[in-house]
């Protein structure tokens, strides 16, 4: 995203070309701006698995604290996990993912980041 | 045995001496030093797959923190536990009162001690679901109940910080 963005800032910070006294503006050219999928950063799931040994009450709760998620909300994702074995609790950069599962381990769920393919 | 919430604390009472050791032995349960599973289970690794790197400063930056955290949680929870020292062989029944803002430690460390018990016995989920499971005959029938019961008083402390 950010690679983006300075690639366009660069394209228009261009000055306009002004030619007096004919005074004629060139009209900008406009690129086809093609993002390939290595400018564009793949988001990071935060996933929760399976545990036998944690309780359920215990599970919503930590997901109510570490993401701020409402009850159901938070409940609906502790179901997924017992039922699935897993649940992908958030998605986004990498660094707020990581940090999300450093959260997670310190209640001690099993958890880990996996880059969205 | 009676659990129930006083003011700022929560208070249980009627402890026999069976289950006031069961409460003594949470912080050495709660330690998973010897028990390669139990350790790799209590510090999971934040990455399915071969991200080195990633793992690599895991252990170096992420892990000494998770390792303090934990045992604070544990210390707390020892420092609590002193009021259950002394007259060990006696017969009556006693009473532990644990401050409610304590609860988040003894949280951790109940679910520390029985992840680490949990491990070193290969508890299926199906033994770990059975809760009418018929009187303690081995020591793995004690670990198993040892479990049940912090996972009880982890429920109830749950409770109360919901209210």
């Amino acid at each position: 995203m950010s690679r983006l963005l300075r690639k366009h800032e660069a394209k228009f910070a261009a000055p306009l070309l002004i030619d007096f006294p004919r005074a004629t503006l060139e009209a900008p050219t406009i690129e086809k701006e093609e993002a390939t999928s290595q400018e564009i950063e793949m988001p990071w799931n935060v996933i929760v698995h399976n545990d036998p040994v944690n309780l359920m009450s215990y599970v919503t709760m930590v997901f109510q604290r570490v993401f701020g998620y409402p009850r159901e909300r938070a409940e609906k994702h502790m179901l997924e996990v017992h039922n699935n074995g897993r649940s992908i609790l958030w998605s986004g950069v990498r660094e707020r993912a990581e940090l999300y599962v450093q959260q997670l381990h310190g209640y001690l769920l099993l958890a880990t980041i996996e880059k969205v393919s | 045995m009676e659990i129930c919430r006083r003011k700022n604390q929560i208070e249980i009472s009627e402890l026999d001496p069976f289950l006031a050791e069961l409460l003594r032995q949470i912080p050495a349960s709660a330690n998973p030093e010897g028990a390669p599973a139990a350790e790799q289970r209590i510090f999971s690794p934040p990455i399915n797959g071969k991200e080195t790197e990633l793992c690599a400063e895991w252990k170096m930056y992420v892990e000494p923190e998770l390792r303090r955290l934990f045992q604070t949680a544990t210390q707390t929870v020892g420092a609590d536990l002193e009021q259950l020292n002394g007259n060990e062989k006696s017969l009556v029944s006693r009473t532990l009162r644990i401050p409610t803002k304590h609860a988040d430690a003894w949280l951790s460390a109940l679910n520390q001690a029985r992840l680490v018990i949990a491990t070193k016995n290969n508890f299926t989920e199906l033994e770990l679901n059975d809760h009418l499971r018929s009187p303690i005959g081995s020591r793995r029938d004690l670990s198993l109940f040892q479990v049940n019961f912090y996972g009880f008083l982890q429920e109830f402390i749950l409770r109360e910080l919901d209210c």
